[in-house]
């Protein structure tokens, strides 16, 4: 024991070294922090700028100028046959009648004054007049307030962006227009209003008309598909390669391919799904099926994965209870490990369900980037996706478009952050204490 | 000369090839003999043989990583759910092997029951947590049959009293010492032969760890009860017979009364004398 004595410091000494290096150590610790502080304002920074420049052209996406004008509705005009049916409706004269209403309000008169007073009305106002007959047909000779919207450059020109000091010959709404639509303003006819074609409408190539409700019911159906297939796939997977696969070179090699799934660019698994749907088995291009068997071959790695961990974070000490009193494994896993390990199962499957909602590359590669007016009815019928529609909108060179992808954008987001706030809520009450 | 070189003298008075003692009894309800339990490469027990009386309390004692924890596990083929787990030999419960490849394993620990060292409740309510075990093996023509075997099987573990009135409250959110006695109940309802149990208080407090050796008493009337502790006193008050297990190794086994009074081996009796361990 005396051999120990001679080695150990006095404990003076020892306080003064500690003490002579504790400035040091706070400096660095005092580093540290302002590090990760600095990294905490470069991503905060780069946030901000993102939904800054989203929400300041989006925000303006969700509205668009309308006009309101008395409409004189002559049935002899508007249905010709006297039935009301479609048919007669689209031979009817809507058209003509809206003009007629539009040239008495801008007071346009002349050959050359009609013809560009009669651009000032978005081509979809002939839909909507015919659809509101059919939703009433006691409007008939009748004269109705209406309102329609505006054309997307008539709807640039009154937010601005096409400017009235551009030489007419630059400008794509001449020198008459501009005089008919502030002919309207002042007669308080043109409305700034919420647009309902953004979210009731479908893909279009008319700026005004154009709106997201097919893509998004294209994404919904294709999520939908996904979600079906990928969840009890990925979770049964999961429940097999933990609980009851032998540990052999086999299923060595399954998990590394699966590890390795989940890094795999999403375009390869539209090539895939062109290659095999489309090529081999023949089925048709732009469904919401096949995109969502594509994105279920994309999300099954971060199911598997996340359930995986979700099971093996159930404490060996509920297995050994249920085995203990005689249950079978199977009944362990059904009654006990599945349950407690759903929570972490279903926030894995929601946040990769985020993912298939972002997604676009694949769907491309599988033809879901057509250009479909008509809303899928169901998995079966051409549809798009909410980022692909945006994909889209954002080659097109109106002003316009510019804002409605900004405004598409945010509603992307907004279904991103709904999701992500179920996968913590659904966390935070499913969560139990053992 | 430290702490260390001093174990290992005590220690190394050698194991002995046979074990010490009457491994034999006239009414066995558990025969060990001869196993051999290898975890991979490495032997975890080495050449075990022992009986286990009929409603009798035996206790396994020896220091950690002696083996007594995965010979208790043996006996209601726990250690199958590890798979380089390796098991040869014969153990017969009433005479039958149950390592058999004909045997149930689901069957068989209804009949060897087993508690554990940390209390694991499900995490469900007081009442589930004791039906499930007769609820999945079918033991309740219905409902108010089952709620008997619930009500029995509390009152037998000492626990009715104290939460008859919150049956569907989590069981969780018992104390510990109430967590353990659940466990006991769970085991019980399914009316099992045998009983394991697993250092069954040493999570426990005082308090609770006497309720439960109160317990183990009044159980061993019905039930035979094969305890692994680490605490020497423990094995002393709650078992008829005692097995100290050193390094695989069965050294010795006997009366408890004998065991702690007289021990034949040297190792045992510097391990209960406390000289190490």
């Amino acid at each position: 024991m005396s051999n120990a004595e001679k080695q150990m410091m006095p404990p003076a000494v020892a306080a003064e070294r500690v003490a002579a290096g504790l400035a040091a150590r706070h400096g660095r610790e005092r580093r540290f922090r302002i590090y990760g502080r600095i990294a905490i304002g470069i991503a905060l920074a780069f946030l901000v700028t993102l939904f800054v420049s989203i929400f300041s052209k989006g925000i303006p996406g969700f509205f668009q100028h309308y006009v309101t004008i008395e409409v004189t509705l002559d049935r002899a005009k508007l249905d010709p046959a006297g039935d009301l049916s479609v048919q007669s409706l689209y031979d009817g004269d809507a058209r003509g009648v809206i003009r007629k209403a539009l040239f008495e309000a801008a007071e346009a008169s002349g050959r050359s004054g009609r013809k560009a007073a009669g651009k000032i009305i978005s081509q979809g106002a002939e839909q909507r007049l015919r659809s509101a007959i059919l939703d009433d047909p006691d409007i008939l000779d009748t004269t109705q307030s209406m309102t329609f919207a505006v054309d997307d450059d008539v709807d640039s020109f009154l937010r601005g962006y096409i400017k009235r000091e551009t030489p007419e010959k630059d400008r794509r709404i001449n020198d008459k227009m501009i005089g008919y639509i502030d002919t309207l303003n002042e007669k308080g006819l043109i409305s700034f209003r919420f647009s309902d074609y953004l979210i009731f409408g479908s893909a279009s190539r008319n700026a005004e008309m154009a709106g997201i409700y097919g893509a998004l019911v294209g994404s919904i159906l294709t999520l939908a598909v996904c979600l079906v297939l990928a969840f009890p796939l990925g979770v049964a997977t999961a429940v097999y390669l933990e609980e009851f696969a032998p540990k052999n070179r086999l299923t060595e090699l399954i998990e590394i391919n699966i590890n390795n799934l989940a890094a795999v660019p999403s375009v390869v698994f539209g090539i895939l799904g062109l290659a095999i749907f489309i090529g081999i088995f023949g089925m048709p291009r732009s469904i919401p099926l096949i995109g969502g068997v594509v994105l279920a071959l994309m999300t099954l790695p971060t199911i598997i994965i996340s359930s995986r961990a979700a099971i093996r974070a159930v404490p060996p000490s509920i297995r050994d209870a249920a085995l203990g009193v005689g249950a079978s494994r199977m009944q362990t896993m059904l009654h006990h490990v599945v349950p407690l390990a759903m929570p972490g199962m279903l926030t894995g499957t929601i946040i990769g369900m985020a993912q298939a909602l972002g997604e676009t590359a694949p769907l491309l590669m599988i033809g879901m980037v057509a250009f479909i007016v008509d809303v899928p009815g169901s998995v079966t019928d051409p549809g798009t996706v909410l980022p692909v529609q945006i994909f889209m909108w954002a080659d097109f060179a109106e002003r316009m478009f510019i804002l409605k992808t900004s405004a598409a954008i945010m509603v992307l987001l907004a279904f991103l952050i709904l999701m992500n706030a179920a996968a913590i809520i659904i966390r935070k009450k499913l969560e139990r204490r053992w | 000369m430290n702490q260390q070189g001093k174990t290992e003298t005590l220690v190394s008075a050698a194991i002995p090839d046979e074990t010490v003692g009457n491994v034999f009894v006239d009414n066995p309800r558990i025969k060990a003999r001869d196993v051999n339990v290898f975890y991979g490469d490495k032997q975890a027990i080495d050449r075990v043989t022992l009986d286990i009386a009929e409603k009798q309390v035996i206790s396994f004692i020896g220091p950690s990583g002696c083996g007594k924890s995965t010979f208790l596990r043996c006996l209601n083929r726990m250690n199958d759910t590890i798979d380089i787990c390796r098991i040869e030999g014969e153990i017969a419960l009433d005479g039958k092997n149950i390592y058999a490849p004909d045997v149930d394993v689901v069957p068989l620990r209804a009949r060897v029951g087993m508690v554990f060292q940390k209390p694991n409740p499900f995490p469900k309510s007081i009442y589930d947590n004791v039906a499930y075990g007769p609820r999945i093996h079918g033991l309740a023509a219905g409902g108010a049959e089952l709620d008997e075997i619930v009500e029995m099987s509390l009152e037998r573990a000492g626990l009715w009293n104290e939460v008859k009135d919150r049956l569907q409250q989590p069981g969780t959110g018992l104390s510990g010492g109430q967590q353990q006695r659940l466990c006991i109940a769970r085991t019980i309802a399914v009316s099992p032969e045998v009983i394991l149990m697993d250092e069954p208080c040493s999570a426990l407090d005082p308090i609770a760890t006497a309720r439960i050796e109160e317990l183990i008493d009044e159980l061993s009337s019905q039930f035979t009860i094969v305890i692994v502790t680490h605490s020497m006193q423990q094995a002393a008050r709650v078992s008829q017979r005692t097995a100290y297990f050193h390094l695989g190794k069965l050294v010795e086994i006997g009366e408890t009364e004998q065991m702690f009074t007289t021990p034949q081996h040297e190792m045992t009796q510097n391990y209960i004398t406390g000289r190490f361990g």
